[in-house]
């Protein structure tokens, strides 16, 4: 048995995965990155993607989580992704998201002002990132 | 003397609003158990970025060129205060105790001389703080919460205070709603937004102090020019939470109040209607044998 860490997924609903792991990889708005025990104190934006568990040193994965963006912070002894939508990715309803796509382009056709077209186009990102891990 | 049947009337009547109120008791208390559980569950999100908003805080310190949200506008002229409130009435004095309190804050700001402006959350609130302070409510929004108040209804609530925010209409935000403590007890809450205060119910000392120090990645101003209108949105989500869940609270006990009056008045319309008749009985019994001793 590795060394494990704290690790959280946390959306604004509920709590979403809370326990030791060994391994975890963020999608980090620079870059995917890995998180083991005793990192060092990092605070990142995390774009559209999956958050993965890892088993360590075997680098088997063990659970997978869709995250529409949000926020890590990782210290030496724990990891917190907090995110707007998070979900095991077993959970994605294709049909919802593809609805979700639709519906968010028609809503950019019609956008007034920046505040909204930018939503509409926050929301496409999601929902294109949703499908492409879902694999539809 | 009413008579026997305006008395059987009335009994009966309140014996049917006594049926209502103990329905909408055990209905108020079945959606506070829901309630308090989404509070709950919303707490760990809440405190996980108040935590890292703070150390981000901290690691900006001082720094005089500082995300407005962050450090404010550097005047305190305009206040904006947030009333959060429910759509329902018969909840006791829910209500009308936010209104009374956001009134008497009103007055205080007004007369130090600023400016105040009301963003209304919910039907309640807006009709009752309307009789004084009407023209000073710049926005309003209702429809919270039928079902709970959700993630994206607080974003856009939030999305809105930035946007006013940053057209420059206020200088400082405050939110005003009632913290739940107990079912008896809610507390009216005063919570400074905008620019952004940790709140001191989580602010564990001890552990804000010896924050590590961390790397950004993005940069600490992009990161936290992102950051803080998610915190501020997740502010007004857990406001509306803890309202939620109060004004359940308040419904509850406001409608086991008006059961047990109800059960009282029963009990002494029934009193009286048995004294009634009894008398009347007597009356007639007297009218007989007085006629039965008259021949």
């Amino acid at each position: 048995m590795a060394d494990t860490f704290q690790f959280e997924l946390v959306a604004p609903e509920r709590l979403i995965y809370s326990d030791q792991v060994e391994m975890v990889v963020v999608p980090g708005s620079e870059g995917e990155f890995g998180v083991l025990p005793g990192h060092s104190p990092l605070i990142s934006a995390v774009r559209p993607g999956i958050v993965e568990i890892f088993e360590y040193p075997a680098i088997k994965s063990k659970a997978r989580f869709f995250v529409a963006g949000g926020f890590a912070e990782v210290t030496a002894e724990r990891c917190t992704v907090l995110s707007s939508i998070a979900m095991p990715v077993e959970e994605i309803d294709r049909e919802a998201a593809r609805k979700g796509l639709e519906e968010a382009e028609l809503e950019i056709r019609d956008a007034q002002g920046d505040a909204e077209k930018a939503r509409a186009e926050a929301a496409i990102v999601i929902a294109r990132a949703m499908l492409e891990v879902a694999g539809g | 003397m009413p008579s026997l049947k305006t008395l059987r009337i009335r009994i009966n009547s309140v014996k049917q609003t006594r049926k209502i109120t103990s329905a909408m008791k055990l209905v108020a208390g079945s959606k506070l158990r829901r309630a308090q559980d989404a509070a709950v569950a919303a707490r760990p999100y809440v405190e996980r970025l108040e935590r890292m908003v703070s150390s981000l805080a901290q690691a900006m310190g001082g720094r005089p060129d500082g995300n407005p949200l962050l450090v404010g506008t550097g005047s305190d002229k305009v206040h904006l205060i947030v009333l959060a409130t429910a759509d329902r009435g018969l909840c006791g004095g829910f209500n009308s105790s936010i209104v009374r309190a956001t009134r008497r804050r009103i007055a205080a700001v007004l007369k130090e001389g600023k400016t105040v402006k009301l963003f209304t959350v919910g039907r309640k609130g807006r009709e009752q703080i309307s009789r004084d302070y009407g023209s000073l409510i710049i926005e309003h929004v209702q429809g919270i919460g039928r079902r709970g108040p959700k993630y994206d209804e607080a974003a856009k609530v939030a999305e809105r205070l930035t946007a006013l925010y940053a057209e420059g209409a206020f200088d400082t935000c405050t939110i005003v709603y009632n913290r739940f403590k107990s079912v008896i007890s809610q507390v009216v809450t005063f919570q400074r937004l905008i620019p952004f205060a940790a709140s001191d119910a989580d602010a564990g000392g001890a552990e804000t102090k010896d924050l590590p120090i961390y790397e950004f990645e993005p940069e600490e101003q992009d990161i936290v020019s992102e950051l803080l209108p998610r915190n501020l949105a997740v502010q007004v989500f857990r406001s509306l939470l803890e309202n939620a869940a109060s004004e359940q609270g308040a419904r509850m006990s406001a409608m086991d109040n008006a059961t047990r009056n109800a059960g009282d008045m029963i009990d002494k319309l029934t009193l009286n209607y048995n004294r009634t008749r009894q008398a009347q009985i007597t009356k007639e019994l007297i009218e007989i044998v007085s006629g039965a001793e008259a021949l």
